[in-house]
């Protein structure tokens, strides 16, 4: 070591000397994982049968490092691994809870799905266009997002995510693509340049970066900074992220112009990372400032569920429809995060991970009823039962999963919502969350009666099967959730806990500082 | 070097305003000369100003001047790699650097150190020096790739 002629004291107040131990190594692993296997990918893109034969194996083994990775997380508690072993708070933490670990788990599992599906949904120009490299780069970016503790950390992976996500958006170049891409860089950059803003603020204020440090001093703050402003910025850029009302017209506006294997994985996993990060700021390092503005995210929340299953109604294209529905259920999280006590974050949590499994088989779902139909139409979309019944019987079942019946896994969360709602007084939360689950009960009844009962004008139907790379990843997720559904106590008890660690960030505090934190 | 220059003289039809002898002539011993200046960057900027993304900069700039004198395909043949191939490696060394502390038993992107004696010279070799080669392979082949994609639209 070059630094060997420091005396040992000094060198232990700014580094970590304890060797670390293996497993910690899983906290940076996913990220790293998705960095290394997209980079070899670009290197080997022109040769596409090497890609597949990568890409499925590293994903399933980014599934394992993540399923690992909570295993840990669950034994243990939230575990911090500081990059280049400089201390917090200047050394950049990666620090996983059971929230991070969670939704890092369920990002890994859709894309594995999405892997899966992609081998019959992306072409081979597509393909050479670098499909899998940007998706590895993508989940890379999110995963890194879910993981690490420190705010300007979080900003560079919402960079990382954004710039992959616009190349899988204009795979293939067509003019449709290039239009909503367009509606969708412009938004999402202004919300990420507002999430700049916001750090650049919170770095005056606070001295640091380090959100457990953050959630440290904000209390001790009180009234000398302008935590209101800077709390307003962040939930600004954060519900843009996360396609809230009134600044969500960008996302049915781009959604169905992607592959569906990439709108499925859009709405399943962008729109989360908003969420997470909305949860993780206002919930986790201002919770005072998230009380004081519960009505605001309340009203937003009820907007959106409304607009957004209205919406849903009122789309003949069931991509757009699918695209008011990942709305929706934006919404609801958004009412957990209103409601802020434990029973209504945990509902928060686990109907994002509901929505991230769910939103991805539906898109897959709707990828496949359109080749079978010919069309993503629901005026000339007909006689899908008669095609195919085990095609529609996944397809039922996805659809009273995104409704909120039991026993689906989108029924539990509801449930929690509705009951914490009503508990704590904010019965118009409840109620908007139960109207908003009758009208997408309708839009999915509608579209099911449509493309599915309805026989064909002509009365002759082909019968049709699902290819593997179809069926595989459809009924997995179909299975997940309908396992959840019926056997939801392990991972209700996780987002309990998950939920508590967030309310009360103790033991993630203690990860990251194990001797106290430091005073100023 | 002489091949690139006999392969433009082949090349038949009008030439454009850049496109002088004296430039066609300069260029590829300037284009050397930036490349070495740019690893001369590189290497200096662990300690003093310099380092991956600046160098790779200059070496992307000399990549780009090339193509404006002599032509794309002459810098494609010239790199050997295509651009974005660079890019990518150079991603893959740099995450390879901080996976090596993985076996010290510190955490990741922890600088490691290594002084080898080479024919009598301490050399100061580390993986925040494998990083910053990472930054300017990944910087040098994603900037030249936008340059060449732009030149290239103009030769159409």
């Amino acid at each position: 070591m070059a630094a060997s002629s420091i005396p040992l004291e000094a060198l232990e107040k700014s580094m970590v000397l304890a060797p670390v131990p293996a497993e910690h190594w899983l906290v940076i692993a996913p990220p790293v994982w998705c960095m290394l296997v997209g980079a070899i990918l670009i290197m080997v893109r022109k040769r596409m049968g090497l890609q597949s034969w990568l890409s499925i194996p590293a994903l399933g083994g980014l599934v394992l490092i993540d399923a690992a990775l909570l295993a840990v997380v669950i034994r243990e508690g939230p575990i911090t691994m500081v990059m280049g072993r400089w201390l917090p708070p200047f050394g950049i933490a990666f620090t996983v809870d059971l929230t991070g670990a969670l939704f890092n788990l369920a990002c890994g599992i859709a894309a594995l799905a999405g892997g899966i599906a992609a081998l019959g949904d992306i072409d081979r120009t597509r393909r050479t266009y670098g499909f899998f490299p940007f998706l590895f780069l993508m989940v890379g970016g999110v995963s890194g997002a879910f993981l690490t503790g420190d705010i300007f950390n979080l900003y560079v992976w919402f960079e990382v995510l954004l710039i992959s996500s616009f190349g899988l958006l204009i795979l293939g170049s067509e003019r449709e693509q290039l239009d909503g891409a367009t509606k969708y860089a412009i938004l999402n950059l202004i919300g990420t340049t507002l999430f700049l803003i916001a750090v650049g603020i919170l770095y005056a204020v606070f001295g640091t970066l380090n959100m457990a440090d953050i959630a440290a001093k904000a209390p001790t703050l009180g009234h000398d900074a302008p935590m209101m402003t800077l709390s307003l910025v962040f939930i600004a850029a954060f519900m843009m992220k996360a396609a809230a009302f009134p600044v969500n017209f960008w996302l049915p506006a781009s959604y169905h112009t992607p592959r569906i294997v990439v709108a499925g994985l859009f709405a399943g996993l962008l729109t989360k990372v908003g969420v997470y990060a909305l949860i993780r700021v206002m919930v986790m390092m201002f919770p005072e400032e998230g009380n004081a503005y519960s009505i605001v995210i309340g009203v937003v929340a009820v907007l959106t569920m409304l607009t957004g299953s209205l919406g849903a109604i009122a789309q003949s294209d069931i991509r757009r429809m699918l695209g008011y529905m990942v709305i929706t259920g934006i919404g609801i999280i958004l009412s957990g995060v209103a409601l802020g006590a434990q029973t209504a974050i945990s509902g928060a949590l686990f109907y994002s991970l509901h929505s991230m499994i769910v939103m991805l088989a539906l898109y897959l779902m709707a990828g496949i009823a359109g080749r079978m139909g010919g069309s993503f139409s629901l005026h000339e979309l007909s006689g899908l039962y008669a095609k195919s019944p085990l095609f529609a019987a996944l397809t039922l079942a996805l659809f009273f999963s995104v409704s909120g019946l039991p026993p689906f896994s989108g029924f539990w969360p509801k449930a929690m919502l509705v009951k914490a709602a009503f508990d704590f007084g904010a019965w118009w939360q409840g109620a908007a969350i139960l109207v908003s689950g009758l009208l997408t009960t309708i839009a999915a009844t509608r579209a099911f009666a449509l493309g599915w009962w309805r026989m064909p004008a002509s009365g002759a139907v082909v019968p049709a099967r699902m290819t593997a790379a179809e069926l595989i990843p459809l009924a997995g997720l179909t299975l997940l959730s309908v396992g959840v559904g019926i056997y939801p106590e392990p991972l209700l008890a996780l987002a309990q806990t998950a939920a508590s660690g967030l309310l009360e960030p103790v033991a993630y505090l203690h990860s990251v500082f194990p001797s106290g934190v430091p005073t100023p | 070097m002489a091949k690139i220059q006999s392969e433009q003289s082949a090349r038949p039809g009008p030439r454009r305003g850049m496109d002088t002898l004296i430039f066609r002539t300069m260029a590829p011993y300037l284009t050397a000369l930036m490349v070495l200046f740019s690893v001369f960057v590189l290497l200096r900027g662990h300690n003093e100003p310099g380092g991956g993304f600046i160098g790779g900069l200059i070496a992307a700039s000399a990549f780009a001047i090339l193509g404006i004198s002599n032509g794309v395909s002459a810098v494609r043949r010239a790199l050997w790699f295509d651009p974005i191939t660079i890019a990518a490696a150079g991603l893959a060394l740099a995450a390879l650097a901080g996976v090596l502390s993985l076996f010290a038993d510190v955490p990741f992107m922890t600088a490691l150190w290594a002084f080898p004696n080479i024919f009598g010279t301490e050399v100061a070799l580390s993986t925040p020096m494998m990083f910053d080669i990472g930054v300017y392979l990944v910087v040098t082949g994603a900037i030249t790739a936008i340059a060449l994609a732009l030149e290239e639209r103009e030769d159409d």
